[in-house]
């Protein structure tokens, strides 16, 4: 078989065994509606209620605080649309930042066409937001704060517990999109005065087409699907109880094995960092040093473009991603890179590789010394860089 | 995502490289949307392509048309090369997905710019020949016109 080494665990995960074969009795043998009467199927209903409280325990939240949803992006319509529709009287303005993944910055541009105003906060050239710039955005008529827990694409994470108390103390709701941090970084809603938290099952290596939605009690949220009582009215629909199981059970085990599992990943991303920077010239790493999340590894490299990059990656057996226009479909490179100050030709070159619970340090050094190989051959093939060699050869002379 | 053909050239890109002292380079793209083509031609006397080499910044697409219009014009006269149009390296290529089709565009114009400047060199005027719009590179090109 040829090899695949898989560097992509941000977009998704592999489903870990486990997992599925929690969920495939719930397909066959439990397949019982849980709303109905008998025995059989109402039984499910306290298996629903169990992997609310698996999910909870993890957060540091009540089980009935979980509302389980198709995934994170509608964790993230959900907290967004239905919090400005409950507090509209109040205020319409909310802020949030120029990096947030398109399930937020895209239904803030929709709440935007229906009369809400909404503050977009700079970063820092490695994707911090200044605590501070969230307060001083703070308006009367301010009623949510949503900023993600660490970022999707340079695995920057963000000083959660200052903003949390930060809207706290202003009496403002927080909501974070935690699809890349939960059961990645150890935290807890409570101490980071988390009100909404959006999450998801794959990332974790449980299914996709499940994630959930925490909501603090307390917090005056509508209902976002209607037509049945399902999730205490605010979301109805039969639940996906295979998807719940799994995602419970991913959870379950990203939770036990999280302090091993991020020490590894971490000390392994640092590795491939180091070698990166050591042995391939002009290259940037992207993204917080230090706050950053155990497995993101993010670099542009100047003089190249990110969708060839990936093409020759791919041809040998390596999989990664890329901030460039060219695989969005977009003429623009990604948002995230250019709202941490990246030129647009430096941004175009970047890859993305995110490490999961398999990645090897063998796997690594192999792409490393790929990465190498092809960065070499397409500069070789690049006017930029003719125009950099020739740039310097004047300067020498 | 690409054609058999597309993936061959992009692979094993043809002609790619520099000539000194070309007859003419056209430089067109800018690296604002991600693709920066250059092309070189060394044109003889009785205007016929003897060599053609190219550089590309750029996607999978944008390498692979280059390589391609760089094959099609390679030993055809100044006016044959004029015919070689971003449809014709399209076709050649068995097509690209919708959101690529801009790059055949770019090979259409790198050709054209090397033309132009080939023309400029020697004072001569090819039939169909417009002035190559000016692009985000040229601050850079005119840096290295310092030495």
């Amino acid at each position: 078989m040829e090899r695949l080494i898989y560097l992509d665990n941000a977009a998704t995960t592999k489903t870990s065994p486990e997992v599925v074969e929690a969920m495939l009795p719930y397909f066959t043998e439990h397949y019982g509606n849980p709303s109905s009467v008998y025995g059989f199927a109402a039984a499910n209903k306290e298996v629903i209620i169990r992997q609310r409280e698996i999910i909870a325990g993890v957060l540091g939240a009540k089980g009935n605080e979980i509302y389980f949803t198709a995934g994170g992006t509608e964790a993230d319509n959900w907290a967004l649309i239905a919090t400005a529709e409950a507090y509209a009287a109040k205020g319409r303005h909310i802020i949030t930042t120029k990096i947030e993944h398109h399930a937020i910055l895209h239904t803030c541009e929709y709440l935007q066409k229906r009369g809400y105003e909404v503050t977009y906060l700079d970063v820092d050239e490695n994707g911090l937001v200044d605590p501070k710039a969230v307060e001083d955005a703070i308006r009367p008529d301010t009623i949510l704060i949503s900023v993600m827990f660490a970022n999707n694409e340079i695995g920057t994470v963000e000083p959660i517990a200052e903003i949390g108390k930060i809207a706290k103390e202003h009496g403002i709701l927080f909501h974070t999109d935690a699809v890349q941090a939960f059961a990645q970084i150890p935290f807890n809603v409570d101490e980071c005065n988390i009100d909404m938290l959006s999450a998801s099952g794959h990332k974790l290596n449980g299914p996709k087409g499940i994630g959930f939605l925490y909501i603090r009690t307390g917090v005056k949220i509508r209902s976002f699907i209607h037509g049945g009582a399902q999730e205490r009215r605010r979301r109805a629909g039969t639940e996906n109880v295979p998807g719940i199981v799994g995602l419970g059970k991913a959870v379950e085990l990203a939770a036990a094995s999280m302090q091993e599992r991020t020490e590894k990943e971490s000390r392994l991303r640092n590795h491939l960092i180091s070698r990166i920077e050591k042995e391939i010239p002009c290259c940037r790493l992207n993204g917080d040093r230090v706050k950053r999340l155990p497995n993101n590894v993010n670099f542009s490299f100047q003089f190249v473009e990110g969708e060839s990059l990936l093409i020759m990656l791919d041809m040998k057996g390596i999989c990664a991603s890329s901030g460039s226009a060219c695989t969005s479909g977009s003429l623009d490179p990604s948002h995230v890179l250019l709202a941490i100050g990246l030129p647009h030709e430096i941004a175009h070159g970047s890859l993305r590789m995110t490490l999961g619970a398999d990645t090897t340090e063998e796997e690594l050094d192999y792409v490393v010394d790929s990465l190498k190989e092809i960065v070499a051959q397409l500069r070789n093939m690049s006017p930029l860089y003719e125009d950099f060699v020739r740039r310097q050869k004047n300067q020498e002379n | 995502m690409y054609t058999e053909k597309v993936m061959d050239h992009f692979q094993h890109p043809r002609n790619v490289g520099e000539i000194e002292n070309a007859s003419g380079v056209g430089t067109v793209g800018n690296a604002k949307c991600g693709d920066i083509m250059r092309i070189y031609l060394d044109i003889d006397e009785n205007q016929i392509i003897r060599d053609v080499k190219f550089k590309t910044f750029g996607c999978g697409a944008a390498v692979a048309t280059s390589s391609m219009a760089t094959e099609l014009v390679k030993g055809k006269n100044i006016q044959e090369a004029m015919e070689v149009t971003n449809k014709a390296v399209m076709e050649a290529l068995d097509g690209l997905p919708p959101v690529k089709v801009h790059c055949s565009l770019l090979a259409e114009e790198a050709i054209h710019a090397a033309l132009w400047d080939y023309a400029e060199k020697n004072g001569i005027r090819i039939e169909g020949l417009e002035k190559p719009k000016s692009d985000v590179h040229e601050g850079e090109e005119e840096e290295e016109e310092e030495y």
